[in-house]
């Protein structure tokens, strides 16, 4: 029986972990992350997931034994922030380069220093180049659903990636929502037990994963990864579908568009802020003026395509990050640049929330009117603007 | 001596050097546990000779991550192996002492603390040879490597080795041992007792390195009796905590062992000295562990 509850981002993860009947659970504490750790252990303890679960003594542990484990065939999970993420980064690139279908909630957390616990992009988007999906979440119903979508897409054939689902500090991972659970007899038939063939630690079939390898063999092995990261756009867009058939949620897959047919200027958010984007998109259309959003689900595999779409429809556009790669601008605004090359419309950056200082209504209005600005001179006044940045004008 | 099977699964074919002491003891290792095995090598010369793409020397699964967690890896296989329904399993990681002394003791430590069951062998060639011959913590005073080097104010290594070995008794795991390439039987014997054990095993094997030590490549298996009978190398095993001592060294002078390898020609008599009374204290401390 579908089951309605009113529950922390946390709780949605490890009980979408719980759902997944994942096999084993490597995990290490850090704020915000620690109540995932906390909710899966419960759950272990209490036999209402039959996993193995490993209290290991460092995140960069957590990972190795997640990567090991499903090397040896098992579907595993964890979860992280921050420094416990920077901390994983060794390991993280091994997981993308074997096809390990790894699924870990990232609970988006300051990286120091100076040392910070509230939301902030800058954990996950470094680690965009380890062959990694990067999903960016919106609410804790969506927390829950995206951690079953992604052993789906992850483990999908065309894909054989890992996920890190990416929720903000607090306004996620600590604030209680209601979210409706799926029964597991549902999530069962949607997601059947992980069945590895292309990697698998058994001595009744040897196989080698990982050997020391010469220039001969790895330029093929990016190739695929490449390829793998590449396919997983379409396995995506068919998950998300197939999902909302079997539990009546959708998505939209890589991109969700609020408003955008006929508008004039659009602004692409990624995780919480865009419920705060969104009622000012209303606001503005009742006052005449035709902006429109994109949330922007996926940061890796990249929506290339779909962001050039909406481009052909727009007169400008604006990039929300909270996170700047320094002396270049955020991360998601460089991509959207990097795909509209060749397109002839303003494209701007907003930098706000870093630290995570709150993203207020007036800030994200701010960004529409610039946006709107830019769209009817044709050219943008500043490429990267800093919002809400003491003795700094925007 | 014993009756090993004549199946090779660590075959012919692998380009360690000429004289290393580490496939000395993979073969033999390789032949006690069988073909109901999963390998993990961390980064060292063991990988790069042994598991290089596509010459592999290994019939059994294994796999490579990275250097300094090889025994959470080998608890990952081992797990993720129990919970499909093959826990019978033997999951070995085989380490460097750099990567076991050093770089990989916390996920050691960690594994070890959560008895993980997993067999963990550090073969000690007493630096990081893979990379070119630098120190590690298990590199003996005196020595020369690339990173302790003969210079005008300091020659070789100042610190001592680290006893890992003990460290590892100090977790309270099953089965602790020590072994050498040198001693065969004593060597086989305990990894059949590792092999037939559960929960966290740990054995730390001396395996000379000819390259690094600047040896004659037919001295191998002799310098490895050597470090024995001065007592720079203790035979022992722990189980349950409780330890014997397998050979009583001779206490033969530090000075014949060191006047072999080139990696020591530098040392004055007062540095084999300090060399000697460290292993004089060494017995000391490894025989009041046995407790009457
Ligand atoms: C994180 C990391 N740091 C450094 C290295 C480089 N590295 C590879 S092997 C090695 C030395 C290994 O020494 P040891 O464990 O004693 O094994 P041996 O080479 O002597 O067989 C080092 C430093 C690495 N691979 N990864
Ligand atoms: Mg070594």
């Amino acid at each position: 029986m579908v089951e309605k509850r009113v529950v922390t981002g946390n709780y949605a993860a490890a009980y979408g972990a719980l759902l997944s009947r994942v096999d084993l659970i490597a995990a290490y504490p850090i704020t915000p992350q620690t109540f995932v750790v906390e909710h899966a252990s419960e759950f272990v303890n209490n036999g209402m997931l039959d996993a193995e679960f490993m209290r290991v003594e460092s995140e960069h542990s957590a990972m190795s034994a997640c990567v090991s484990a499903t090397a040896a065939g098992a579907r595993t999970f964890t979860a992280t922030a921050s420094q416990g993420l920077a901390l994983m980064h060794e390991v993280l690139f091994i997981a993308g380069s074997a096809h390990l279908p790894i699924v870990m909630p990232v609970i988006n957390r300051t990286v120091a220093g100076p040392i910070g616990i509230w939301a902030e992009h800058n954990d996950t988007m470094p680690q965009r180049d380890t062959g990694w999906l990067q999903c960016y979440i919106e609410s804790n119903q969506e927390v829950l659903d995206m951690i079953i979508q992604a052993y789906k897409i992850c483990e999908d054939k065309r894909v054989l990636l890992p996920m890190m689902v990416n929720l903000d500090a607090f306004i996620l991972s600590h604030t209680v929502e209601p979210v409706e659970f799926p029964d597991i007899e549902d999530v069962d038939k949607f997601l059947p037990k992980y069945k590895p063939e292309h990697a698998r630690l058994w001595p009744e079939d040897p196989m080698i994963i990982g050997s020391f390898s010469p220039p001969e063999y790895i330029q093929e092995i990016r190739y695929q990864t490449d390829e793998s990261m590449n396919n997983s756009r379409k396995v995506i867009e068919e998950v998300n579908s197939d999902f909302a058939k079997a539990f009546r949620r959708d998505y939209y897959g890589m991109i969700e568009e609020y408003q955008t047919d006929d508008a004039d200027a659009i602004l692409i958010t990624l995780g919480t802020v865009t419920s705060t984007a969104r009622p000012i998109v209303d606001e503005y259309r009742d006052a005449g003026k035709k902006v429109g959003l994109v949330k922007l689900r996926f940061f890796r595999p990249y929506p290339t395509e779909l962001i050039r779409k909406i481009a052909e429809k727009t007169k400008a556009i604006g990039v929300y990050d909270r996170a700047v790669s320094f002396g270049s601008g955020g991360p998601s605004w460089i991509d959207a640049r990097s795909a509209l090359y060749g397109y002839n419309i303003p494209v701007i950056n907003f930098l706000a929330g870093l630290g995570g200082r709150d993203v207020m209504a007036s800030d994200v209005r701010l960004m529409f009117d610039r946006t709107l600005e830019a769209a009817k001179e044709g050219k943008a006044k500043k490429d990267v603007v800093w919002i809400g940045t003491r003795g700094v004008e925007p | 001596m014993k009756d090993l099977p004549d199946e090779e699964l660590f075959t012919a074919g692998h380009t360690a050097c000429p004289g290393c002491g580490c496939p000395i003891m993979v073969r033999a290792a390789m032949k006690i546990f069988g073909p109901n095995t999963v390998c993990y090598f961390p980064a060292n010369c063991l990988l790069v000779f042994g598991a290089t793409y596509p010459q592999d020397a290994f019939k059994v699964p294994y796999l490579h991550v990275l250097f300094e967690n090889s025994a959470v890896c080998a608890s990952g296989i081992k797990r993720g192996l129990k919970k499909l329904g093959k826990g019978d399993v033997n999951v070995v990681a085989f380490a460097g002492d750099g990567g076991t002394a050093d770089i990989g003791i916390q996920a050691l430590s960690g594994a070890a603390e959560r008895n993980e069951d997993i067999i963990y062998i550090c073969y000690d060639n007493e630096a990081y040879m893979n990379t070119g011959i630098q120190r590690s913590g298990s590199t003996p005073h005196g020595a020369w490597t690339t990173t302790t080097p003969v210079g005008k104010k300091i020659a070789g290594k100042e610190l001592y080795k680290k006893d890992v070995p003990r460290i590892m008794i100090a977790h309270d795991v099953p089965y602790v041992a020590t072994a050498s390439i040198g001693h065969p039987a004593d060597m086989l014997r305990k990894l059949e007792k590792a092999r037939d054990l559960k929960g966290f095993r740990y054995l730390q094997i001396f395996a000379p390195c000819p390259t690094g030590w600047r040896f004659d490549t037919a001295k191998t298996v002799q310098l490895a009796k050597m470090a024995v009978d001065c007592g720079l190398w203790t035979l022992y095993e722990a189980e349950d905590g409780k330890v014997t001592i397998n050979k009583k060294p001779k206490m033969t002078p530090v000075k014949d062992y060191v006047k072999l390898q080139g990696r020591f020609r530098h040392m004055t008599d007062e540095q084999i000295d300090s060399l000697q009374e460290w292993a004089n204290k060494k017995w000391e401390r490894d025989s009041a562990m046995v407790i009457e």
